[in-house]
């Protein structure tokens, strides 16, 4: 038999790790691209909250002169054809896809828990109306209702956080609710429910803080869709409307028009929105692979 | 009442000359690498089977009675687990230094394996005679008729009526101990010299156990199959084996003949396993006043990723001293037959609650 | 015992019946009759232990009594008084008297909440003692049953197996409850664990005249820990009576089966040995008459069509068997 170098197996294994930075230095060579999707949502978040400080230019104002500008000294990646710096437009844009992804993430998981987790622990009359209800907000195409809303309120940074937080809430009350139909009947609901505790107490306070686990890597994995559609709708003109600088908008904008003349344009917002969303998938990817208990020894 | 049946023996009547050995494990290692450091599983398990033979290997949680039963067949999970020692011989022929497909060859064929949970263990999504089908054919070179009229023999063989009609149909069609009985028909459809059977009867109800090992016990009588049953349950092994080791913390800590080891038990661990059960002396009509107290074995299994030099019963032990705290005792034959790993074995001689 | 007294607990005629849809529109076709008929009484300080195999009902018979699973018929008297149809607010102080402790160390405690929190709970719900008097409780009843105060701010994951069920059974103990159910409580536990926990159930039974229905398929650990015994089969009640007698002159045919196939731990005993055959019936469909009768060695005519009643053959010994 082959001479077996416990410690470089066990090494492998992450045994023996101590300290904050171990673990670091561990989860980065256990699960490569997850850092990479960490480092990337670092650098997004950090550049969102920092936007201030980083930039030299105002991304709404205008200069005719350096319309069009190349990527250079003064405009790092080029200015866009009102004259308005990319850089600053696309570090601002961070700000708005973080607010608009984490709004939106944020709310329809808020609801979506709440829908879930009473459809399914109370279950009857309740939950068969509240499953069609969400079959028929899963059914509903997300650019008609933004189109809808756009309409009718009028395009603004708060219409377009709702419009996107609709179609999570079916998702995630899908999962809260499956979760909570197995968890109705373990036995620790029952001892409670022995003790003489109310249903509903139960349900917030036994059952909730059980299901959310999954909501960890829903979540992560809601923020990258939620990025993309808002680049989407503001794309389409439903979503973030002037002066916010989004990086859908800015594709719109000059896509079609100047995507030979001034390439810089349609390359760096598109580049953000793709970093961005990858980062966000590869990161959820991680943290399901992390707390997969199969995986766990 | 009608008059009582004949004595089931439910142990196979020893030959004269004893047969040889049909399997012989020595010095087995198999780890576990994980995040909170090295378990040690199995650690330095030797052990042997003669033809037609059954071996019980007790012990509770985390001794590493099912470790070794996986490690026989080669079906450890790599990672996280490894075998890094020993050597695992069938009929002469060395498991551990075969490759994956030569490997494969064995398992199902020389050497079979029944489980606990007989609902997880059959594929739901296919019929039973398909199962033992794929089991047949995967080894011998018969036609698909011939593969279908055999599993219903064997179907047939672990009394499972109707065979004809059960073999088209599917697991959850089965009662839990008929679908243990298609386990069995399932791991002994190639008939195999070693049949490793790991808490075959944990999960059934205690009439159907009693059909189980009875069946058990007759199949192993009629194709001659050495059996290595795993079992926490003493009643069981005090039934249905020849020779018994009991494990601790993944190693052997007793091993002797089932009548010697129930007499006179060399190890503190096996006493005390045998003390902390209820007696159904109510029912065995013994004499003498009621236990009022089950002897409890004080403490918990240590963990496997932090075990000390020393004996690692003797935190829990009531004889232990000095020596046991200070270095593990050798595991040596105490009485013919019989072998132990402790200092203080004498000390349980005439002790024994028999 | 004097008369007067009621026992603590009093079930009378308990069934329970599950009805069977099938269908599109769900159309009752059938019923389990997984509880029928069935009646005991426990006294103060008392065990009855409550045996069978898979689908006799006991599981079902525990959570009944609990009113966790709703009666479909008969009566539940705690000390006397009926508490079978009471309203959940009417039985929340009924609560109090009567708790239960589970089969698996590992799901029957809340993964998120810490062992102090969990066992201090029923307190908490029931408004019985202000933060510090609770706190001080819960630190008793973890000394009481063998754990240490530190380990109150412990998450149930850093438990072993047979730590977690002590942590149970001091849930269920926080009421101060005259009544605990054992749901198979030492059935997950390794052997040598087992003997710690049953004893600690039996020495607080002592101290605190507790009584116990001890639900267990396990004949050999319901031998040692109770004081009467009632033997349940697709069902029903087919024989009850004390330890002693169940073990030494057992009347009905089920409970022979039972005792003939517990193996015995000791190899220089052997048994004439009736291995009962067949399976135990689904309880979708259930024999007619006597419900044993397609697997009992004695049966006649008359078991297949009449169900045998509960009779007293004895005192304090019923049999439901015709032959008996």
């Amino acid at each position: 038999m082959a001479v077996i170098d416990h410690d470089a197996e066990l090494a492998r294994a992450g045994a023996n790790v101590n300290g904050w930075f171990g673990s670091l230095v561990f989860f980065c060579r256990r699960y490569p691209l997850g850092a990479i999707g960490a480092a990337v949502v670092i650098v997004f978040v950090l550049t969102a909250l920092f936007a201030d400080y980083i930039t030299a230019f105002d991304p709404t104002r205008t200069d005719p002169r350096a319309s069009l500008a190349r990527p250079g000294d003064v405009h790092l990646l080029g200015a866009d054809f009102m004259g308005r710096d990319m850089f600053s437009r696309i570090v601002y844009g961070a700000r708005i896809s973080l607010a608009v992804g984490l709004g939106s993430t944020f709310l329809g998981c808020f609801f979506g828990v709440i829908i879930g987790l009473t459809s399914g622990y109370f279950g009857g009359w309740y939950d068969l109306i509240v499953q069609r209800l969400i079959d028929i907000m899963q059914a509903l195409p997300l650019l008609v209702m933004a189109l809808v809303m756009a309409a009718s309120l009028g395009p603004s940074l708060e219409n377009t956080i709702i419009a996107i937080s609709i179609p999570i809430i079916p998702h995630v009350a899908r999962v809260i609710r499956s979760n909570t139909l197995s968890l109705r009947e373990m036995p620790f609901v029952e001892a409670a429910k022995a003790i003489g505790m109310s249903e509903w107490r139960i349900a917030f306070q036994h059952v909730l803080p059980n299901t959310l686990a999954p909501l960890i890597v829903l979540g992560t994995a809601q923020l990258g869709s939620a990025i993309l559609t808002e680049a989407a709708l503001s794309f389409l003109g439903l979503g973030i409307p002037e002066p916010h600088p989004s990086w859908g908008r800015m594709l719109s904008e000059s896509a079609a028009e100047y995507v030979r003349t001034a390439p810089w344009l349609v390359v760096f917002p598109g580049v953000a929105i793709s970093l961005a969303v990858f980062g966000t998938n590869l990161l959820g990817d991680a943290i399901r692979d992390i707390l997969d208990p199969r995986q766990r020894i | 009442m009608a008059a009582p049946q004949p004595l089931v023996a439910n142990r196979a009547a020893r030959p004269e000359t004893p047969p040889e050995r049909v399997l012989e494990v020595e010095n087995l290692q198999t780890y576990f690498y994980s995040r909170s450091g090295l378990v040690k599983a199995v650690d330095g398990v030797s052990l042997w089977l003669r033809r037609g033979e059954t071996l019980a290997i007790v012990g509770e949680s985390g001794c590493g009675k099912s470790v070794t039963a996986l490690s026989l067949m080669r079906l450890v999970a790599d990672p996280p687990g490894r075998i890094v020692g020993g050597s695992v011989r069938l009929d002469g022929v060395d498991l551990l230094g075969l490759d994956e497909t030569a490997m494969r060859q064995i398992r199902g064929n020389h050497i079979s394996m029944i489980f606990q949970e007989p609902m997880t263990s059959l594929n739901p999504v296919m019929t039973i005679g398909r199962q033992i089908r794929e089991a047949i054919i995967l080894h011998q070179q018969i036609s698909h008729r011939a593969a279908t009229a055999r599993a219903v023999e064997m179907l047939a063989l672990v009394g499972i009526p109707e065979p004809a009609q059960r073999v088209k149909e599917f697991p959850h069609q089965l009662s839990g101990g008929m679908r243990q009985r298609a386990m069995i028909a399932m791991a002994l459809a190639c008939n195999p010299k070693v049949l490793i059977a790991d808490e075959p009867t944990s999960a059934l109800d205690v009439t159907i156990q009693a059909q189980i090992l009875e069946l058990m016990a007759k199949l192993q009588r009629e194709l001659g199959t050495a059996m290595i049953l795993i079992t926490h349950d003493l009643g069981v092994v005090a039934e249905t084996a020849e020779r018994v080791i009991v494990m601790y913390a993944g190693r052997k800590v007793e091993e002797a003949g089932v009548d010697d080891l129930f007499a006179r038990p060399m190890h503190p661990y096996t006493r005390g396993l045998m003390n902390s059960i209820p007696r159904l002396a109510l029912m065995r009509r013994e004499a003498g006043p009621a236990v009022e107290r089950l002897q409890e074995i004080p403490g918990i299994v240590p963990a496997l990723t932090n075990l000390p030099q020393a004996c690692t019963f003797a935190p829990r032990c009531a004889l232990a001293t000095d020596k046991c705290r200070g270095q593990y005792p050798p595991y040596e034959q105490k009485l013919p037959d019989h072998w132990a790993a402790c200092w203080h074995s004498d000390k349980l001689e005439g002790a024994a609650d028999a | 015992m004097p008369d007067s007294v009621p026992p603590v607990l009093e079930v009378s005629g308990l069934s329970k019946h599950f009805p069977v849809r099938k269908g599109l529109l769900r159309r009752t076709v059938g019923h389990v009759y997984a509880v029928d008929e069935v009646s005991f009484s426990i006294g103060t300080g008392e065990t009855l232990g409550l045996v069978g195999e898979s689908g006799c009902g006991k599981t079902t018979v525990g959570r009944t009594i609990l009113r966790l699973i709703e009666p479909t018929a008969g009566s539940i008297r705690l000390d006397g008084l009926d508490v079978t149809h009471l309203g959940r607010a009417e039985l929340r102080p009924f609560r109090r008297q009567m708790q239960i402790i589970f089969q698996d160390p590992f799901s029957s405690l809340n993964p998120r909440k810490r062992a102090g929190d969990i066992v201090g709970e029923p307190l908490k719900v029931h408004g019985l003692k202000t933060r510090d008097e609770r706190r001080q409780a819960v630190e008793d009843l973890f000394e009481r049953v063998g754990l240490r105060r530190a380990q109150m701010d412990n998450f149930p994951h850093q438990f072993s197996g047979g730590q977690r069920q002590r942590i149970g059974v001091a849930r269920a103990l926080a009421l101060n409850p005259k009544l605990i159910i054992g749901d198979e409580p030492v059935s997950a536990l390794d052997v040598s664990i087992q003997a710690q926990v049953i004893n600690l159930l039996m020495d607080l039974q002592r101290e605190l005249k507790l009584s116990y229905l001890f639900i267990s398929h396990n004949l050999a650990v319901v031998e040692h820990i109770s004081h009467r015994i009632a033997v349940m089969y697709l069902g029903r009640i087919v024989e009850h009576t004390d330890k002693v007698t169940l073990f030494t002159r057992p009347l009905h045919p089920y409970t022979e089966a039972l005792l003939a196939a517990v193996p015995v731990p000791d190899p220089r005993i052997k048994r004439t040995k009736r291995v009962v055959q067949g399976d135990v019936p689904s309880p979708l469909n259930p024999p007619p008459g006597c419900r044993f009768h397609t697997r009992c060695p004695i049966a006649v005519a008359r078991c297949r069509q009449e169900v045998p009643a509960l009779r007293e053959v004895e005192t304090g010994h019923h049999v439901a068997c015709h032959l008996r």
